[in-house]
């Protein structure tokens, strides 16, 4: 059985329907892609995960546990195991990077501040920002930031990792960066669910890629059979457009 | 507590105490526009007349708004007869809220006149519309839907400062639940409807501020 | 009547100046501990606003008529209220006390917004990157909200403690002995309108302006307006 299981999900946004019927899977050390047009439910799917967006029906099962959204004590579990970073403004302002990333292990976790202190500083070199431990993040760059941000979405060890579109608000010159950054835990077996409309990336990173349209998934498969060879004629529109074929 | 809240007596002398609410609205009213006038022409002295000028307006405006509405008025209703002018209550509050609220005013223009940005003029010298024309239908449009917001929430103010009008005699919605209360002694009950009027008052008068600025001028603004 | 010029030696003794002065203390002190009190409880009432369990909502429910009640209504009908509710209940105080109890109502009602304004200015995204994370809301506001809300709050909660100074006024009416009452006091007693409300003016200015001044200041140093601007 996948690692993350999610069967029949309808969320709906106020009276808009934002999630239709989503069937989707994922096993432990897959990279799954999600692309498609604005609108489309692939950044409600992410929030719906860890809990930020109420769902209407169906059901999430992570390693076979059945999360209840409405269960205060199981969405607890479930945002132990999953971690998102989001496209802007995830930093806490008022605490440098270093206190950034060290806050949620000690304070929610309640692992000994010494190991977490440690574990920032391993993670921060990791995303190439050894050196700015004690800078604000008003004093970083939007590339800095999000790479903040990963650092320490993984200080919370997570299994799974839900990046929702991360470089998408940068300046083009900045998206290299983080998606270095992203390589890297990709490279160490993260299990990820990433949207993103950085294409050439998602085709090279992905293990799968999943096409969703309307709060529908259209189609899904290695990201050889989305990119060369849609099979449905939603998908074949989007990717002929994005990729000018 | 040994009391029985007994809204009948004050229910049978609702009208006369809704009647109260028409004159806070006129007392507001005609505050406000004569606030507006001196507002609008304090702040053109503040910003294009000279020096001697701005001065003068800026002590007024510094005057009336660091000291109370209530002592402005007590010092004109019961100062001028020293001069020898005797003025009814009802003009003295008039007049004095006119003056405390050409105050506000005169501050809240100026800042709506200096919000007007260069580029909207220069837009407007580049399409060729004239001087006259540019303040026609750039300049005052722009400055009308920038102020609303600040004008009307000003309006409400001054609507519930109205009721220290009771304070001298002023039959106006407080200043009749004082009058009925002297007659029925029902004083909770009394000031809790009067309380309940009031909020009637200022959310019917919110809404339709927020209405007509919808409709008229564009300018949006949220109920709660 | 004599002249206002022959009065101000009988006007300005010192029995009278300080009876002024003392009465512009009661004032300050009226207005600093109902805005203080009102802060808190506004404070507390912005916070309870905040959380989401179903237990509270009784509660928060109360909270919202409150504060959108109380903006709503003239400071004097809220004095009257409460001074007829202490009377009603049983309640034997002062009116001074009613006066700071009405104060501390009309406080809690605007500052809970203010403090309210202030939590929303920070980025949602920070507060769901937290709540994601299993911060509870505890957590969430003493370690990322607050420490960040209290720059965007303070000017304007200074800026209702100034207006406030001036609604004070209103007190008089309920008869407790603050600046506007001791005026009064003046007029009765015979002084000319001209010296005794003169005076309280001047004084009141003297209070509020250099005040005002430090509400500047303040606003310059946070880059937080103390009035919405248009």
């Amino acid at each position: 059985m996948a690692f993350l299981c999610i069967d029949g999900l309808r969320a709906r946004y106020g009276k808009l329907v934002v999630l239709d019927d989503v069937n989707f899977s994922v096993e432990k050390g897959e990279i799954v892609s999600l692309i498609g047009p604005s609108g489309s439910g692939k950044s409600s799917l992410l929030r719906a995960l860890i809990g930020l967006l109420p769902i209407e029906t169906g059901e999430i099962r992570l390693d076979g546990e059945t999360i209840d959204y409405r269960d205060k004590q199981s969405v607890r579990r479930l945002r132990d195991r999953l971690a998102i970073v989001f496209q802007q403004y995830n930093l806490f302002q008022n605490m440098d990077v270093l206190r950034n990333v060290t806050l949620a292990p000690t304070k929610v976790k309640g692992w000994p501040s010494e190991e977490c202190r440690r574990q920032a500083i391993q993670l921060l070199e990791k995303v190439g920002l050894g050196e700015k431990l004690h800078s604000y993040p008003d004093q970083l760059s939007g590339g800095q930031q999000q790479r903040v941000a990963l650092a320490r979405a993984l200080a919370l060890r997570p299994e799974v990792l839900l990046l929702d579109e991360v470089t998408s608000a940068l300046d083009p010159e900045l998206v290299n960066e983080v998606l270095d950054s992203i390589r890297i835990l990709a490279k160490d077996g993260m299990t990820m669910i990433i949207v993103s409309h950085e294409m050439g990336f998602v085709r090279e990173v992905s293990s799968r890629v999943v096409m969703m349209a309307a709060g529908r998934i259209v189609e899904a498969g290695t990201p050889e059979e989305i990119f060369d060879n849609p099979k449905n004629e939603r998908a074949r529109d989007f990717v002929s457009k994005i990729l000018h074929r | 507590m040994n009391y029985t809240l007994q809204f009948g007596q004050v229910i049978d002398h609702l009208p006369y105490l809704a009647g109260g609410a028409w004159l806070s609205l006129l007392l507001a009213t005609l505050a406000f526009f004569g606030g507006m006038v001196i507002g609008i022409l304090g702040a053109m002295a503040k910003l294009f007349g000279g020096r001697i000028l701005a001065s003068l307006i800026d002590g007024y405006v510094v005057f009336f708004t660091n000291t109370p509405a209530l002592v402005q008025i007590y010092f004109l209703y019961f100062g001028l007869p020293e001069f020898g002018i005797i003025l009814p209550p009802f003009d003295a509050v008039l007049i004095g809220m006119t003056l405390n609220s050409g105050a506000y005013l005169t501050e809240i223009q100026r800042a709506g006149f200096l919000s007007i940005h260069r580029h909207e003029v220069e837009a407007a010298e580049t399409i060729g519309l004239s001087q006259l024309q540019t303040v026609w239908y750039v300049i005052i449009p722009h400055i009308v839907r920038t102020l609303y917001p600040a004008l009307s929430n000003q309006y409400i103010l001054i609507t519930l400062g109205t009721s220290m009008a009771a304070i001298f005699g002023v039959e106006e919605l407080t200043g009749r639940a004082l009058s009925l209360n002297a007659e029925t002694f029902r004083s909770i009950e009394i000031f809790l409807i009067t309380a309940g009027l009031y909020i009637a008052v200022t959310l019917a008068a919110n809404a339709l501020l927020i209405f007509t600025g919808r409709y008229y001028f564009r300018a949006r603004m949220r109920l709660f | 009547m004599p002249s206002i010029a022959e009065q101000l030696p009988h006007f300005l003794t010192y029995y009278n100046v300080e009876f002024l002065l003392k009465a512009a203390l009661t004032t300050l002190a009226l207005s600093l501990s109902g805005c203080v009190f009102g802060f808190v409880l506004g404070f507390a009432i912005a916070i309870l606003r905040e959380t989401r369990m179903l237990m509270l909502l009784p509660f928060r429910v109360v909270s919202v008529v409150f504060v959108e009640v109380f903006r709503r209504i003239p400071f004097l009908v809220t004095l009257f209220l409460v001074f007829y509710a202490c009377q009603v209940l049983s309640f034997d105080v002062s009116v001074f006390i009613v006066a700071t109890i009405s104060t501390c109502i009309i406080g809690a009602a605007f500052l809970s917004e203010v403090v309210r304004t202030g939590f929303d200015s920070i980025p949602i995204q920070e507060r769901e990157a937290a709540e994601a994370m299993n911060f509870t809301l505890a957590q969430v506001l003493t370690l990322i909200v607050i420490p960040q809300a209290w720059r965007v709050i303070l000017p304007p909660a200074f800026a209702f403690f100034l207006s406030f100074i001036k609604d004070s006024a209103l007190a008089s009416q309920l008869g407790v002995v603050e600046l506007t009452y001791s005026a009064k006091v003046m007029n009765n007693k015979g002084f000319s309108p001209v010296l005794g409300f003169g005076a309280a003016l001047i004084l009141y200015f003297i209070i509020s302006y250099p005040l005002a001044r430090v509400g500047l200041h303040m606003e310059k140093r946070l880059g937080i307006p103390m009035h919405r601007r248009p």
